[in-house]
């Protein structure tokens, strides 16, 4: 009778894996918005070229892999990792340091190992750390942001111009050294003047960070409230960060960690909460286990902000993570219905 | 002595490593002879994953010594009833690569037949049947119990009137299952290649 | 018992798809009609099938059971209506293979005819086994899908008291509306079977029916009915599976039912509101379950709605009244869109599970779209009502690792699909999870298989080892005893050898005249039967006792040709008799053979002969003249290997004999001429053993390629088994007419035959290490050996 032959369920739901990632793209929309009124057009060149490039590479990476190319790129999994990468270099990167990244991460940290689903490192923060150890000068020059400096923002051209290396010396007028590595360096003057005194603090924390990392929380709110991920590991990261901070808040002396609003607020704190540790690959699986593997996140960035080498710590916090992710798992089963316990043996 | 060692770093860390080496290759030793296991539990655990079905087309007459075999190195590759799954379960077992089954292919689970009214009584199939699971004597007709026999085909070739025949085990209402879904990234990259191959 | 609003407990997961329940909704339920044939499978219900009571020409009413339940957990089928049962035979079944099963077929006559039947007018007066019993008798299964017998279900232990008695009127899959349009329609009947379950269980509690709160026409229908009884209708929030057994549980009550364990365990008993109305039908009605309502929706019919169909119904039959287009359909399910499965054919019917056939245009339910890649999304066990990681457990799937699909509780998936339905890659998850269930299932019974067949192999190889042992213990202490025997003659050479000798000879004088005499009682015997009565005894039986008789004539030879052997070595006069003896054993062992091989032809030619006009003496004839066949085969092996025997043993005793002789020359001994005598003898015994073995060979190969053709002959020959004698008579006598030199060269080419034959085993078995190997290097050389001095005559 030629009637299809197939397993229950027949109806389907709404979401596919393509509506999921377009999704995830247009929440980080309002935090790039703000970087860009902050820091100038860098960051929208930036996540252009790594999208570019990005894809460039995942179609290399299938027809050396003999996948379907179009079956792949439409899953926009190579897009996600090329925003989150262009977002966290700093605004207009020369085009061969992003290149790298982009290659790295998508044929090293995701086709090497079998492609989307199976990277067990989520592949823009191991790129983004593979170049901030091969490249720490390119990596720390951030611009600086809007009403810190006499200058213009970064247009559109200038910034595709800096980007491709034309003239890029004349980048350095306008760069400064982020607040966490203000911070970081400080060791004389007291949190309140050096607020005062450094022109890249803004209400709670840097200038510009903290509208982009409220544009982040924002976007992160809608994709909790679309339920493409849960709650457990962003709020718990964001909890334990808040929880360190405030234990070691000694009120801003020369040696402070920085307040919790400042933790909050800067840096990759929201991208990294509600983008890098929802990273649903590379993350813990069951809700407890999230709630774990963010809280040891929100504390390794911490401890790594404050007491390590970096200024930031989102990228290494997660790496490390994501390792002791399957160990997570083993050990937050839940309990399944009609079970005592959960199946922890 | 003790000075000389105290003021030469190099001197110093060969006798410290020297010395760890000494201590733990004495722990290792006495830890060899005090847990020393009994039997061959490699060749148990080998043949706790074979088939049984003691056909001997690895060669060995049996799953046991064919474990036996594979416990001293021999190829995990042999066992066609075992197929690709017991591969994969010894080269996981013995931590070695997975081979392809070195065989023309694997066997179809099946059971011995007897074309009873054929059956002339010599018990031949009842002497090669390795698990005695063909019931009959002398001059009276043979039969197979279905539910005990392995499917090994060694009584096929003895019967001299070629009464026996091996019917593959078919599916039934209570036995029929879905089969597993072709893994997702296989499916399409076989279909394009079939396409533009 | 009057709260207002009950508490009710949510269950984790769960989905909102689209409900789709409008559709059938539009109309009441209308009765489908008695269509030309029913088809009624034997398993509707979970548990063994039923088994027929009726046969092919019967004609049955509606009503009348036509199979019986077979054991405990089965339920008994009935006529839908009246008709006659025109096939019992394997048909198409509603089930996910799409495999056929065993079917009663009727072939209606519309009279729709009922079987006189009653109910009873107050079911309180009954006991419960009384209750149980009708309920048994009417056939019922549960009609939510499962289709538990429900008489089975309802015979709850003593030791493990109910509380609650839960009837389930969730009904949570899309599309079916099966149960929601009886609640409008028929709330009394359910309210009264749901008193009747409540008679049968008594719930120390509470009784509940719990109903999704999208029915509001239902809730409030049942409510009016259950006004007074105490029954208590509980609506709460839609989802789906809140339908499931262990699920609605959890809702209505906050208890889990703990995993591998039963409702009773907890003190509950679940049932589905339409097995409540059947029971009802049942008890008070005495109508056994014929008919049920099922649910024809979809797109592609263009009048979904409910009908009261009757069991075996072709769904082809309802379709056709609901407009179905054909065009639109590319999938049909039995069932919801979550749980339902597909249909390969409308020619299966409905049966007691079937409360939905679902006919989805292409664009409402669309060929499901190629898998992509799992990305852990974790949506899948945000969705899972039993709290289970299918993310996890689809990679434990592919990847075969058994174990941990079960430490993650793989057997606890209730199947519902959830997981599939949210999967943002389309990954059939539920199919991974049923396939991987079966394959965890089958590795256990092979385990148990291999276990088993491990034991058998060990025990037989024990078996065959003891075997072994007690053959070499028994030739040692043969061995020994000839040793004493020899010890004792050289100590005590004169008087005690002689001694020894002569009783040796009086005990085989006695043996001999103890066996010819019953040797020739048997001949006798068997002549007169030949004579006179054949069917006193059969000529197997005949067969069997010549054969044994042979077989005892060849033992008494060989010990005969032991003793000579003996007396050979030690010398003496004696060794003249003993041959004698020797050769007389062996003419009459000759004669039997004789007597045999004559008794084999004439019983079965004579079979044949007779056999008439009665088929089944002729049967029975043959059957007779095959087995005869069978054992005259046997025969010509245990000839051929006694005559090997025979020339090799003569072989070694000629070799034994001339190395006597040269010894007894070289010491000039008075013996000389005696051994001389004795070599002579045992050359010319072994030439004729030879001479005997190559004919015999010959006439087997002879007998098998008759056989062979005979066989290949078997399916035109009217009688083959007498062709074959026939053409066997032919082939002996043509080599009774061969010369000499025809025979050796005949005998000649079978050795070499059986030289290449054993050779190519020999080196089968030398690449496998066979320990075989040694024996058939041992037979190859003897079998050169054979050749050879076969060659050597014939030059």
């Amino acid at each position: 009778m030629g009637f299809l032959k197939v397993s229950s369920p027949h109806a389907h739901g709404p979401m596919s894996t393509a509506s999921v990632m377009r999704l995830v793209l247009m929440a980080t929309l309002p935090g790039m918005l703000a970087l860009t009124w902050f820091f100038g057009f860098g960051t929208i060149v930036n996540v252009l070229w790594a999208s570019i490039t990005a894809l460039a590479f995942e179609a290399l990476a299938l027809r050396w892999r003999k996948r379907p190319i179009g079956f792949y790129l439409n899953d926009y999994s190579a897009l996600v990792t090329a925003f989150l990468l262009g977002i966290a270099l700093p605004p207009a990167a020369p085009f061969w340091l992003i290149m790298i990244g982009t290659g790295f991460a998508i044929l090293i940290c995701k086709q090497l190992y079998g492609g989307m689903g199976y990277n067990p490192f989520n592949p823009a923060m191991a790129a983004y750390v593979m170049l901030l150890i091969s490249f720490p000068v390119e990596m720390t020059t951030w611009m600086a942001p809007k009403g810190s400096f006499a200058g213009d923002l970064l247009g559109p051209i200038e910034a595709l111009r800096y980007c491709f290396d034309f003239g890029r010396e004349a980048i350095d007028a306008i760069t400064m050294a982020t607040p966490l590595d203000v911070l970081k360096q400080n060791n004389a003057l007291l949190v309140d003047d050096l607020w005062s005194q450094s022109a890249q603090f803004g209400q709670i924390a840097g200038k510009g960070w903290e509208w982009a990392n409220a544009g982040f929380l924002l976007g992160g709110a809608y994709l909790i409230y679309r339920r493409i991920f849960t709650w457990h590991a962003p709020l718990s990261m964001l909890a334990v960060l808040t929880l360190m901070s405030l234990l070691f808040y000694d009120g801003g002396s020369s040696a402070s960690g920085g307040s919790p609003f400042f933790h909050l607020f800067s840096g990759a704190t929201m991208l990294g909460a509600f983008f890098i540790v929802t990273d649903p690959v590379t993350s813990a699986v069951s809700n407890r286990g999230r709630l774990i593997y963010g809280a040891l996140i929100g504390l390794l960035i911490y401890i790594i902000r404050v007491w390590g080498n970096y200024p930031d710590a989102v990228a290494f916090s997660v790496l490390l993570m994501n390792f002791a992710a399957p160990f997570i798992d083993h050990f937050t089963q839940p309990r399944t219905y009609g079970h005592s316990t959960g199946a922890e043996k | 002595m003790i000075e000389l060692i105290a003021q030469n770093p190099f001197i110093a860390s060969l006798v410290a490593l020297v010395g760890l080496g000494v201590v733990f290759g004495a722990l290792l030793g006495f830890a060899a002879v005090k847990f020393k296991t009994e039997g061959d539990p490699i060749a148990d655990q080998v043949e706790a994953l074979l088939p049984q079905t003691q056909c001997g087309q690895c060669g060995y007459p049996g799953c046991r010594p064919y474990a036996q075999a594979i416990a001293d190195g021999d190829d995990i590759n042999k066992c066609p009833p075992g197929g690709e799954a017991t591969i994969a379960a010894l080269a996981d077992l013995l931590g070695v690569e997975a081979k392809p089954l070195d065989a023309v292919e694997e066997s179809v689970p099946s059971v011995a037949y007897i074309r009873e009214d054929e059956c002339i009584g010599c018990t031949k199939c009842i002497q090669a049947c390795p698990v005695d699971a063909i019931l009959g004597s002398a001059k009276h007709m043979h039969t197979v119990i279905a539910s005990e026999c392995t499917g090994c085909d060694l009584c096929v070739e003895p019967c001299p009137v070629d009464c026996i025949e091996m019917r593959p085990i078919e599916t039934s209402l209570q036995t029929w299952a879905w089969d597993k879904p072709k893994p997702p990234e296989d499916l399409i990259a076989s279909d394009r290649s079939g396409a533009s191959a | 018992m009057s709260q207002l609003i009950r508490k009710v407990w949510d269950i984790h997961g769960g989905i909102h798809p689209a409900e789709n329940k409008q559709q059938s909704l539009q109309s009441p339920i209308q009765a489908a009609g008695i269509p030309p044939q029913l088809i009624l499978p034997l398993a509707q219900h979970i548990g063994a099938p039923a088994s027929p009571i009726i046969s092919v020409g019967d004609r049955v009413l509606k009503g009348q059971m036509i199979a019986e339940a077979k054991g405990f957990v089965s339920a008994s089928v009935h006529a839908p209506t009246s008709g006659t049962v025109s096939a019992i035979e394997s048909r198409l079944i509603p089930h996910p293979s799409g495999m056929s099963g065993a079917c009663i077929v009727i072939d209606t006559d519309g009279q729709d005819e009922w079987l006189k039947h009653s109910g009873v007018e107050d079911f309180r007066s009954l006991s419960k086994m009384e209750l149980i019993d009708r309920v048994r008798q009417a056939g019922i299964a549960g009609m939510g899908g499962a289709g538990f017998p429900s008489a089975v279900k309802l015979s709850t232990r003593d030791d493990k008291p109910i509380e609650t008695l839960i009837l389930n009127g969730t009904e949570c899959e899309p599309y079916i509306t099966a149960d929601d349009i009886l609640m409008r329609e028929r709330a009394a009947e359910i309210i009264a079977g749901a008193e009747i379950l409540r008679h049968l269980i008594k719930p120390s509690k509470e009784t509940l029916i719990g109903v999704e709160d999208n029915k509001p026409e239902g809730i409030a229908a049942l409510q009016k009915a259950a006004e007074g009884t105490g029954i208590e209708i509980v609506p709460f929030p839609t989802k789906y599976p809140s339908g499931g057994e262990k699920q609605l549980i959890q809702i209505l009550t906050g208890k889990e039912v703990p995993a591998g364990g039963l409702p009773a365990d907890i003190g509950i008993v679940c049932q589905n509101i339409g097995t409540a109305t059947a029971i009802y039908r049942a008890i008070c009605f005495g109508e056994p379950l014929i008919s049920r309502i099922t649910t024809i929706t979809g797109e592609a019919c263009s009048q979904p709605r409910n009908y009261e169909v009757l069991l075996g119904t072709p769904v082809q039959f309802l379709l056709d009244q609901s407009g179905f287009k054909k065009d639109d359909c590319i999938r049909l399910v039995m069932g919801g869109p979550m749980m339902g499965y597909t249909l390969q054919d409308t020619a299966v019917p409905i049966v007691k599970t079937s409360n939905c056939v679902l006919a989805p245009s292409v664009a409402e339910l669309p060929p499901p779209p190629p898998a992509q890649a799992c990305i852990r999304c974790g949506m899948c066990a945000e969705a899972c009502p039993v709290s289970l990681l299918p993310q996890q457990m689809y990679w434990f799937a592919r990847a075969q690792e058994h174990e941990k699909l079960e430490d993650h509780q793989l057997f606890d998936c209730i199947e519902c699909g959830a997981c599939s339905y949210v999967c943002p890659s389309n990954i059939p998850l539920v199919q991974y999870y049923r396939a991987s269930k079966a394959e965890i299932r089958q590795a256990q019974q092979d385990k148990i298989k291999a276990e088993r067949s491990k034991e058998r192999f060990e025990a037989r190889t024990a078996r065959l080892e003891q075997e072994e042992a007690e053959k070499e213990a028994k030739r040692a202490a043969r061995l020994q005893a000839a040793k004493d025997k020899a010890a004792a003659a050289v100590s005590n050479p004169d008087s005690s050898k002689t001694d020894l000798i002569q009783a040796a000879i009086e005990r085989s004088k006695a043996k001999k005249a103890d066996a010819a005499d019953p040797a020739h009682d048997a001949i006798a015997r068997a002549q007169a039967k030949r004579d006179g009565k054949v069917e006193e005894e059969t000529p197997a039986a005949k067969t069997e006792r010549l054969q044994l008789l042979i077989a005892s004539a060849e033992r008494r030879l060989t010990s005969a040709r032991e003793k000579l052997a003996l007396a050979k070595e030690q010398g003496g006069e004696s060794v003249e008799a003993f041959a004698t003896a020797v050769i007389k054993t062996e003419d009459k062992l000759i004669a039997l053979q004789k007597e045999l091989a004559e008794h084999q032809a004439s019983s079965t030619s004579a079979p044949a002969d007779t056999d008439a006009a009665d088929p089944a003496q002729a049967a029975i004839a043959r059957a007779m003249a095959k087995r005869a066949g069978a054992s005259a085969d046997e025969s010509d092996e245990d000839k051929t290997q006694r005559l090997q025997n025979l020339v090799a043993t003569t072989e070694k005793r000629l070799a034994a004999a001339q190395q006597k002789q040269s010894i007894a020359q070289e010491q000039n001994d008075a013996n000389v001429a005696a051994f001389a005598t004795g070599v002579e003898k045992t050359q010319s015994k072994l030439d004729n053993a030879k001479q005997e073995l190559a004919e015999h060979l010959a006439q087997i190969s002879t007998k098998a390629i008759t056989t062979e053709a005979a066989s290949a002959e078997q399916a035109s020959s009217d009688d083959p088994v007498q062709a074959a004698i026939e053409r066997a008579k032919a082939a002996r006598a043509a080599q009774t007419d061969m010369s000499e030199d025809d025979k050796l060269k005949q005998s000649i080419a079978s050795l070499e035959n059986r030289i290449a034959r054993t050779q190519e085993k020999l080196s089968a078995a030398q690449e496998s290490g066979d320990d075989k190997a040694e024996i058939l290097a041992d037979s190859i050389a003897k079998l050169q050996d054979k050749l050879a001095s076969a060659k050597q005559q014939l030059g």
